[in-house]
C-alpha cells in the first residue's frame, strides 16, 4: 500500500516512473481532504502551490536531475517560514502573516525537489505538549481521537501517524518531536543543537530550538536529515562541519547481532517514579530485543535530571519573553482594531494576539530576567544547565547510546492536563535534559499499551546519542526496525481510507 | 560654597561599514525610508543575526588606538524594551563583557579667559559594539507616525569615559579629540549632522574638595560641540542653583533645547526601563586573538601620539606645533606632504597653522578642500627660502594661489613680486633715499637708532617692497658708516 511505503520505496517508484509526483501528491491531498477535517493536522493547505511543486519535481525526474526525495510530498510544521505561504506558528498573532522568505529547512527541501504538502498544526509558538494551545484548535491522535497527539509538533505527528504525508518536519525545544513521536507511534529525531540551521524557523527558545525529521522509520529520518543538516552562515549557532550521509551505516544493520559491542546506558532516573507501568514494560521488552541484537547494557546515572524541568522553565521562558517581543503590532501580525496611544496599542495587540500559555511563559520569562531576580533564576539555571550537560559527558564515558522512555505515559485525553500546567510540563521529563545539553535524541515505536477503552496506544523508546552521533543512533534505530514491525503499524480505522 | 562639576561622556560612534551590524543590508545614509531594511532589519519572524566582521575590526582599531585591554572573549547581550523603531523589541548590545576595556585618551584643553592651555588624561571605561535603532517619523502623513528602519541595525561603538572631566571645556576637548581620533583611524565619518557621532553627557556637581559624587543627570544626544558646551554650562549652573536653593537633584535623562539654551527633563529614574539584559543566545561569544590584533594593527595609520613624537624629533617642531598639526589626520597628511615636496618643516608648520588655517576657517573649508595644494605651498616656501620673494610678497602669492590664479612662479611673475637682490640696483635706491632724507641721516648720526629703521622702510617703499630686506640693511649700514 502506497501510503505505508517508505521514502526509499516512494523514491524508487518515482525514479522508475511507476508513479508521478503529481499522482502521489494528489493521492495524499485526497487523503488529507478526507481526514483532516477530523484530525486537524494541517492548518494551511494550498493545492495550487503544492501541485506546481509536484509538476516541477516530475520535470526534474524526467530530466534526470533528481535526488532521493524529489517529488515526495512532505508536511511542514507551521513554524518554518515558507515564501508565499501563510506562516502562523499557530498563533492569532500571525494568523494573516504570509512569509516573504524561505527558512533554511524549506529551501533545503525545495532544492532537493521535495513537495510542500501543507503547513501543520502545532502548539502556539511551540509552547505545549499536547497541541492544545494552538489558536487553530487541537489535533486528534490518530490512534484514539479522544486523545492528544502530544506537542508541540502535534500536527506533523498526527499527519505522519495517519499517513497524511510521506514524512514531516518538526522542531524540538524540550521534547516537541520525541514526545509526539512516542504518543503517535512513529520515528522522530531531534538532532544535535547546531546541526540544522534555525534560519527562518520562528524562535521559541533560541538556545534549545532544533529542527528535525518526523517519519515512519529510522531510514526515512536518515534520508530527511541528509537534506536538513548542513552549515548555514545565516545562523551563527550553525556548526560548520562536513556533510554526512546518515544512511551510510544502515545496510550493515542486518544479520546476526549487528549491534555487537554497542553499549547501551540505562539511566536509573528514567525508570524511577513518574514512569507509568505500561510504558516501563514496553521499554523493558525493547531493551531485551536490543540485547538479542548484540548490545550490552550498562547502568548509568544522570543525577541532575530532576532539575531539568525547573531549569528549562526558567531558561526557555526567559528567551521566549525576548524572542516574542517583536510581535508588537507595529510592522506585521495582529494589531488591535482600536487604541488611544502607543502603550495601549501594544497592550491590546499582545493581549488579543497571544494565547494563555504563551502569556504565562512571557510573564515567567520577564520575571526571571528582571533586575533583582536575574542572579537567583536565570544565572542559577544556566549553572545547573552546565551540570546537566556534564552528567551526559560522564555517562557517555561508559556507554555509546542512552535509552529510556520518551514520555512518561501514553497519549492522554484532550483536556486532561490543560488546567494543570505543571502536570503538562512533566510530559517532558525524559526529553528536556537532552535539549539543555544540546545532544541528539530520537524516539522510535517500541510497542503498544492498552488504554482503558481497549484501544492500543503507541509507546516510544528514546535513544540519546553523543554530540553529532546521529548516524549511529539511526543505525541503532534501524537495526531494531529490521527485527520489529511496530513502526509499520498504523491505526486500523485509517488503513482503508 | 565652591562647587565642582563632574562630567562623564557616553559617545555613540557610527562605524563606517558597508553593511549593518548583524545583516547584509546597506548602511548608506539618506535613502528612501525602509529601502535599506532587509528581513533581519525589520525583524521578521525567524530571522537571525550574523555579526559583521568589519565592525569588530573597527572596535579592535579603537582599542589599539587608546591602548586599551581588548577582551579575548566578549559577549553580546539583549537589551529588552519596547519602542516602535526597535523592531525586535530588544537591542543587541554588549553588557557585562564588552570588546574594549579600560584605555586612555590624552586631551589638550585650550587656554580660557583665566586659564592656561593644559593636557589631561581621560580614562576610558569601556567601548562596546551594538546596533542602532530605526527612526520614528512624525506627521509625514498627517496625524500619523511612520517608522523608517533604514538605520535599524547600523553598527555603533559606544565609548564610555570615567567621570574624569571637571569643566565643560574639558568635556568638549575630549569630545573633539575623540571625534578626530575615530576619523583618524578610519572607523567613523564623523558627520555629526547625520548622527554619526552623538554624545550623551552625564553631569553632576559636588562641593569642591569632597569625594562623593553628586546625583547625575544625563544630557542626551548632543550633536554639536557648541551645543555641548552650552548645555553643560547651563546644566551645571542649574544644578548648583538648585542645590543652593535647598533643592535636591533627581537622577534623570534630559534634553538640551538649542533654541532656548536650556535643558529639560525627559524622564526620571522611576520611569526608567528594566532592560532585562541577558546573553543573546543567537550569537556566539566574540573571540579576538593576538593574531587578529596584529593583523588589524598592521592596517592602521600612524597614531597622532606617535606622529607628534616624530614631528618633534624629526622636524624639531615644538610640542605645541606638533600637537596642533596632529589635530586631524588630514592636517597632518597635508603638512607631511608639504615637507616631502621640499618645504622647510618649521616654515611649513607656520604656514599650515597660520595663513592656511585662517583662510580655511574663514571660508569654512576643511584641509581636504583647500584650493592650495600641499605641492603649491611647498613651491611657495621654496621661493621664500631661495630669496626669490619676501615673506610679505609670499602672502600675496598665497592669495593668488587660493584664488586659482596659477602656479607659484607664474603668480610671482604676473604680480611682479620678485625680490631685488642685485647689489647695484639696491645701492641706487639707497643713494636716492639718503639724498632725499638728509634730516633722518643726521638724526641717525646723532645717535637716534630709530632713524635707521625709518630709512630701511623708505628703501623698501622705494623698491615697492621688492628689495631684499637683509641686503638693504647691510648696505645701508655700511653706507652710513
Amino acid at each position: 500500500m502506497m501510503i505505508n511505503s517508505s521514502l526509499k520505496q516512494l523514491g524508487q517508484q518515482l525514479a522508475s516512473k511507476q508513479i508521478s509526483s503529481v499522482e502521489l501528491t494528489q493521492a495524499y491531498l485526497q487523503r488529507v481532504t478526507q481526514l483532516n477535517p477530523t484530525i486537524n493536522a494541517f492548518i494551511t493547505l494550498d493545492e495550487e502551490k503544492t501541485i506546481t511543486q509536484a509538476k516541477a519535481a516530475d520535470a526534474r525526474i524526467a530530466a534526470g536531475d533528481f535526488g532521493p526525495l524529489t517529488g515526495i510530498p512532505l508536511a511542514q510544521k507551521d513554524i518554518f517560514c515558507a515564501k508565499g505561504w501563510r506562516t502562523t506558528c499557530s498563533s492569532k498573532m500571525l494568523e494573516t502573516f504570509i512569509a516573504p522568505y524561505d527558512a533554511h529547512v524549506i529551501s533545503q527541501f525545495d532544492a532537493a525537489g521535495a513537495v510542500n504538502l501543507g503547513k501543520t498544526n502545532m502548539d502556539e509558538f511551540a509552547m505545549g505538549s499536547s497541541n492544545e494551545t494552538s489558536y487553530f484548535g487541537g489535533v486528534k491522535n490518530p490512534w484514539d481521537f479522544d486523545r492528544v497527539p502530544g506537542g508541540s509538533s502535534g500536527g506533523s505527528a498526527a499527519a505522519v501517524a495517519a499517513r497524511l504525508c510521506a514524512a514531516a518536519t518538526g522542531t524540538d525545544t524540550g521534547g516537541s518531536i520525541r514526545q509526539p513521536a512516542s504518543l503517535c507511534g512513529f520515528t522522530g529525531l531531534k538532532p544535535t543543537y547546531g546541526l540544522v540551521s534555525r534560519y527562518g524557523m520562528i524562535a521559541f527558545a533560541s538556545s534549545l530550538d532544533q529542527a528535525g525529521p518526523m517519519a515512519k522509520s529510522a531510514e526515512d529520518c536518515a534520508l530527511m536529515l541528509n537534506v536538513m543538516a548542513g552549515f548555514d552562515e545565516r545562523d551563527s549557532t550553525s556548526v560548520n562541519r562536513e556533510k554526512e550521509d546518515y544512511t551510510r551505516g544502515l545496510a550493515h544493520m542486518h544479520g546476526e547481532q549487528p549491534l555487537k559491542g554497542l553499549r547501551i546506558g540505562l539511566p536509573k532516573e528514567y525508570f524511577a517514579e513518574g514512569l507509568s507501568a505500561d510504558v516501563a514494560k514496553v521499554i523493558e521488552t525493547a531493551i531485551a530485543e536490543y540485547k538479542k541484537l548484540g548490545a550490552e547494557i550498562v547502568d548509568i546515572s544522570l543525577p541532575n535530571n530532576n532539575l531539568s524541568i525547573p531549569v528549562y522553565y526558567v531558561l526557555a521562558p526567559a528567551e521566549a519573553s525576548s524572542n516574542l517581543s517583536r510581535y508588537d503590532g507595529v510592522r506585521y501580525g495582529h494589531r488591535a482594531a482600536e487604541y488611544n496611544d502607543l502603550q495601549e496599542m501594544y497592550m491590546k495587540s499582545r493581549a488579543e494576539g497571544f494565547g494563555a500559555e504563551v502569556k504565562r511563559r512571557i510573564l515567567i520569562g520577564t520575571y526571571v530576567l528582571s533586575a533583582g531576580y536575574y542572579d537567583a533564576y536565570y544565572l542559577k539555571a544556566q549553572q545547573i544547565r552546565r551540570l546537566i550537560a556534564q552528567d551526559f559527558v560522564e555517562a557517555f564515558k561508559h556507554c555509546d547510546v542512552i535509552m529510556g522512555p520518551a514520555a512518561p505515559s501514553t497519549a492522554f485525553k484532550a483536556g486532561e492536563k490543560t488546567s494543570d500546567p505543571v502536570a503538562m510540563y512533566l510530559e517532558d521529563l525524559y526529553t528536556i535534559a537532552v535539549n539543555l545539553a544540546g545532544l541528539p535524541g530520537m524516539s522510535i515505536p517500541a510497542g503498544f499499551a492498552q488504554n482503558g477503552d481497549g484501544k492500543p496506544l503507541p509507546v516510544g523508546l528514546q535513544i540519546i546519542g553523543n554530540y553529532f552521533d546521529e548516524a549511529r543512533m539511526l543505525d541503532v534505530g534501524h537495526a531494531y526496525q529490521q527485527v520489529t514491525d511496530w513502526h509499520t503499524q498504523m491505526p486500523v480505522a485509517l488503513e482503508n481510507i | 560654597m565652591q562647587w565642582e562639576v563632574v562630567i562623564g561622556l557616553e559617545t555613540h560612534v557610527q562605524l563606517q561599514t558597508k553593511s549593518k551590524q548583524f545583516s547584509g543590508a546597506s548602511t548608506t545614509y539618506g535613502a528612501e525610508p525602509n529601502t535599506q531594511a532587509c528581513e533581519v532589519s525589520i525583524a521578521l519572524p525567524g530571522v537571525l543575526p550574523v555579526l559583521n566582521k568589519q565592525s569588530v575590526e573597527c572596535a579592535i582599531k579603537f582599542g589599539l588606538a587608546i591602548d586599551a585591554d581588548i577582551a579575548p572573549r566578549s559577549i553580546f547581550a539583549r537589551k529588552n524594551y519596547f519602542y516602535p523603531d526597535l523592531p525586535k523589541g530588544y537591542q543587541i548590545s554588549q553588557f557585562e563583557l564588552p570588546v574594549v576595556g579600560k584605555g586612555k585618551i590624552t586631551i589638550q584643553v585650550p587656554a580660557g579667559k583665566n586659564t592656561e592651555a593644559y593636557e589631561k588624561v581621560i580614562n576610558i571605561t569601556r567601548a562596546h559594539l551594538e546596533e542602532d535603532a530605526g527612526k520614528s517619523v512624525h506627521d509625514a502623513v498627517e496625524g500619523m507616525s511612520g517608522i523608517d528602519l533604514n538605520r535599524a541595525g547600523t553598527p555603533l561603538l559606544e565609548i564610555v569615559t570615567e567621570p574624569d572631566m571637571r569643566s565643560a571645556a574639558e568635556a568638549v576637548a575630549y569630545a573633539k579629540k575623540l571625534h578626530e581620533l575615530v576619523q583618524w583611524i578610519g572607523i567613523c565619518d564623523g558627520n555629526m549632522q547625520e548622527g554619526s557621532f552623538r554624545c550623551d553627557v552625564n553631569v553632576s556637581v559636588r562641593p569642591k574638595g569632597t569625594e562623593k559624587l553628586g546625583t547625575r543627570r544625563e544630557i542626551k544626544n548632543l550633536n554639536s560641540f557648541k551645543f555641548m558646551l552650552q548645555a553643560i554650562e547651563y546644566e551645571t549652573q542649574w544644578q548648583i542653583e538648585t542645590l543652593e536653593d535647598g533643592g535636591t537633584i533627581q537622577q534623570a535623562t534630559i534634553l538640551f533645547n538649542p533654541d532656548t539654551g536650556e535643558t529639560r527633563a525627559m524622564r526620571s529614574k522611576e520611569e526608567a526601563n528594566d532592560y532585562r539584559y541577558f546573553p543573546d543566545p543567537d550569537l556566539l561569544p566574540l573571540e579576538v586573538t593576538e593574531a587578529d590584533k596584529t593583523r588589524v594593527r598592521a592596517d592602521m595609520p600612524e597614531l597622532p601620539q606617535a606622529l607628534q613624537a616624530r614631528f618633534t624629533s624629526e622636524y624639531q617642531l615644538s610640542g605645541y606645533d606638533a600637537s596642533n598639526l596632529t589635530s586631524s589626520r588630514a592636517v597632518a597628511d597635508y603638512f607631511v606632504a608639504v615637507v616631502n615636496a621640499g618645504g622647510d618643516a618649521k616654515q611649513a608648520a607656520n604656514w599650515v597653522m597660520g595663513a592656511l588655517s585662517a583662510k580655511l576657517n574663514a571660508e569654512e573649508k576643511t584641509v581636504a578642500e583647500s584650493p592650495v595644494s600641499a605641492g603649491q605651498l611647498a613651491a611657495l616656501l621654496k621661493r621664500i627660502a631661495d630669496n626669490t620673494i619676501s615673506n610679505n610678497a609670499a602672502k600675496q602669492v598665497f592669495e593668488g594661489l587660493w584664488a586659482g590664479e596659477g602656479e607659484v612662479d607664474a603668480i610671482i611673475e604676473a604680480k611682479g613680486l620678485k625680490q631685488v637682490s642685485d647689489t647695484g640696483a639696491i645701492e641706487a635706491i639707497i643713494n636716492d633715499v639718503l639724498a632725499a632724507n638728509q634730516a633722518m641721516v643726521e638724526e641717525y648720526k646723532a645717535g637716534k637708532e630709530k632713524a635707521f629703521n625709518a630709512l630701511v622702510g623708505q628703501c623698501m617703499k622705494a623698491s615697492k617692497g621688492k628689495a631684499n630686506p637683509a641686503q638693504v640693511n647691510e648696505l645701508l649700514k655700511s653706507k652710513l658708516g
